[in-house]
């Protein structure tokens, strides 16, 4: 498969230069996910060495940043930042719903709440796969993007919660039975463990990886995607907008060449990072 | 013991001084060391045999004339060949307790291998002594920090364990007269092997050889568990050594045994460690560098180890707010539940957690091999179409 690349990137260069290009997340929604990624990053590599304490790399990377106690402490300071992201997207979401009653949230083409359509969707996709039937046309969010906000939004209440739990165990007694707080550590370790294994493996093929988006998806870095790639991607989409006159209100700029070298060179070194403890994880469970 | 030898080697001394200094026959040491004094002086085989008179005259045997140890020399001239000196004659029980022992080989043993030149030899009080408690370890060292011989014996190498430990700390570093030197353990003619159930370092004689001087811990530990079931004789219980080790003993509160300490008493108590392992207290722990999450004896107490049962112990559940509450301020009653032993794998014991532990494994399983199954089929048909369709175009993926 690397013949693919050049080609691909060839093929980019080439509608960089031409052609329009379309607005998908905005700035705040790129901002929220590069502080969820990085506080991401830093809970796994600071998370699994106290998951798999017993292996020789955990006692390295723990040597590494200066022992244990800084090990918890950059945890707990990754959980305060991804804490915080949370909070600015739920006070997001209130105002839209609150404030701007925007109906859309919660139905419709563009909500991120799963759909009668999903379910179409996933099933005709994988008769897709198979041969069995046509590719699905999707609309703004698919079944798989649903998936992934909300396996995040569901991991972080609960990992968050079993963390919190964990780092202020004789507060949460107060209201917790006895034998939560030792179930709150199996929960933290394990749906991190998931989140660590479905973020660094599904997520990254399914978004970057795949043929289609190979090597990276640059559009939540950049905010833009080309409109060959908004056609290709997601089709309903761009018809809808089409019909209803409004496709030229969410034209965006080019992006420079600054900044997809920037989106690479971070977006990189996040796969990198995800891949190599990808490796630790998988190399740890099954030696254990 | 010690004390003994010396008081016994004194008053053989001055006894056999006593009644030899009558003997109209004895040589007087100027005579001798008209010869002897000679520095240079050497037998017909090259060995010196010149005496330091003035060191003499100040060891413990200065009072004594030459020929009461040379006992085979009458006159002068003597031979040139004359029989050793037997020490045994007057120092017969120290004598008859090496005989016993485990350097009963004379050949290899001779008393001076520990006390030194034999013309000069002090009082075990004396720092100039071989045997001054100061002195001691570098003595024995002599020939126990020698690898080869420790293997060639099946013994470990034990005096450099033994100098870095606390004791050897105490004894080289501040000249502690009262720190634990090899013979405070092992005694000094009598020493036997450890297998030995006459011996001070048999395991069931530990408690009470570590009591010489720490009483207060042994009393401790005879009222526990451990210390109990050695009393009635199971010597599968562990005593001071085994979690302390014999020689390489560190400061209990430092890093290092703190590291060290859990798998000891795992080495027993299995299934405690493997649960243990499951906990936070360990995943923290097993990193190095972050030594203060609790250890077994941070809650089990080290010597007097009671069981739960007992009201007197710090994990009684009457006691739990207490023990817990040394680290995590704020402990309650609730807090108390936690089970720091908890087994996820066994449904009896922990129903909850191992209910909560199978739904997350489900919950991973379950999605990981839906959506791996997902992801690698759409890799396997997007490949297909992309290279489909650059054919078609008349790609070079064709």
């Amino acid at each position: 498969m690397p013949d693919l690349k050049p080609e691909t990137a060839a093929n980019k260069e080439q509608s960089h230069a031409g052609g329009r290009f379309f607005m998908r997340f905005t700035r705040a929604q790129r901002y929220l996910h590069a502080a969820l990624f990085t506080s991401f990053l830093g809970l796994a590599a600071t998370g699994l060495p106290l998951r798999f304490s017993e292996s020789i790399w955990a006692r390295g990377l723990a040597k590494a940043v200066g022992g244990f106690g800084a090990i918890l402490f950059f945890h707990k300071f990754c959980a305060l930042v991804l804490t915080a992201a949370f909070l600015i997207h739920v006070k997001d979401l209130l105002t839209r719903v609150l404030v701007h009653r925007e109906k859309g949230i919660f139905w419709g083409a563009t909500s991120m709440v799963g759909n009668w359509k999903d379910v179409k969707d996933l099933f005709g996709h994988l008769r897709w796969f198979v041969g069995l039937g046509p590719k699905p046309q999707f609309e703004r969010y698919a079944y798989w993007e649903k998936f992934d906000y909300w396996a995040v939004f569901w991991g972080m209440v609960v990992i968050g919660f079993s963390g919190y739990a964990m780092w202020f165990a004789p507060f949460f007694a107060h209201f917790l039975p006895g034998w939560a707080l030792n179930a709150v550590l199996v929960i933290h370790s394990e749906e991190g463990l998931l989140a660590i294994l479905f973020i660094f493996s599904i997520h990254f093929v399914n978004t970057h990886l795949r043929p289609d988006s190979f090597p990276m998806d640059l559009v939540i870095f950049t905010g833009v995607e080309s409109e060959e790639e908004f056609k290709h991607k997601r089709p309903l989409e761009y018809e809808r907008l089409k019909a209803a006159g409004k496709l030229e209100a969410r034209l965006g700029e080019a992006p420079g060449i600054w900044q997809i070298n920037f989106s690479k060179v971070v977006g990189f070194t996040a796969i990198a990072i995800g891949l190599i403890l990808l490796a630790l994880t998988l190399s740890a469970y099954f030696r254990s | 013991m010690k004390t003994d030898f010396f008081a016994g080697l004194k008053t053989a001394a001055f006894m056999a001084a006593f009644l030899l200094a009558a003997a109209p026959a004895a040589k007087s040491q100027t005579d001798c060391l008209a010869c002897h004094g000679d520095k240079g002086l050497q037998d017909a085989s090259g060995h010196s045999v010149s005496v330091d008179g003035e060191t003499f005259g100040a060891s413990i045997h200065g009072i004594l004339k030459c020929a009461d140890c040379h006992t085979a020399i009458k006159e002068y001239p003597h031979p040139e060949q004359i029989t050793p000196v037997k020490c045994e004659t007057c120092h017969a029980d120290q004598a008859a307790g090496l005989a016993g022992s485990v350097h009963s080989l004379k050949a290899e043993h001779p008393c001076t291998s520990c006390h030194g030149d034999a013309h000069a030899i002090f009082p075990k009080s004396d720092a100039r002594s071989a045997v001054y408690p100061l002195n001691v370890p570098r003595t024995c060292g002599n020939c126990h920090s020698n690898d080869a011989l420790a293997k060639k014996h099946g013994l470990p190498n034990v005096y450099p364990l033994y100098i870095d430990s606390i004791h050897g700390f105490a004894l080289s570093k501040e000249g502690l007269l009262v720190a634990a030197n090899c013979q405070s353990c092992h005694g000094s003619h009598h020493i036997l092997s450890h297998t030995d159930p006459q011996s001070p370092t048999y395991k069931a004689n530990i408690p009470n050889t570590c009591g010489n001087c720490h009483a207060g811990i042994t009393a401790d530990y005879l009222g526990g568990v451990h210390g109990k079931a050695v009393t009635k004789g199971d010597l599968k219980a562990p005593v001071c050594s085994d979690c302390h080790t014999a020689h390489a003993i560190l400061q209990p509160t430092a890093a290092a045994f703190r590291m060290q300490s859990t798998p000891i008493c795992g080495s027993c108590h299995k299934e405690k460690l493997s649960t243990y392992r499951d906990t936070f207290h360990s995943q923290l722990g097993a990193l190095g560098g972050y030594v203060e999450t609790a250890r077994c004896w941070d809650c089990h107490g080290a010597h007097g180890i009671l069981p739960a049962s007992d009201p007197r112990s710090p994990v009684n559940k009457a006691n739990l707010i207490t023990t817990c509450g040394k680290c995590h301020a704020g402990a309650n009653a609730s807090f108390v539940q936690y089970q720091p032993h908890a087994n996820a794998h066994n449904r009896k014991l922990n129903p909850a957690l191992y209910f909560v532990r199978l739904f997350m494994n489900l919950l991973l399983a379950g999605t990981l091999t839906f959506f791996v199954i997902h992801t690698i089929l759409w890799l396997i048909r997007s490949r297909y179409d992309q290279v489909k369709k650059r054919s078609a175009e008349g790609g070079k993926n064709a």
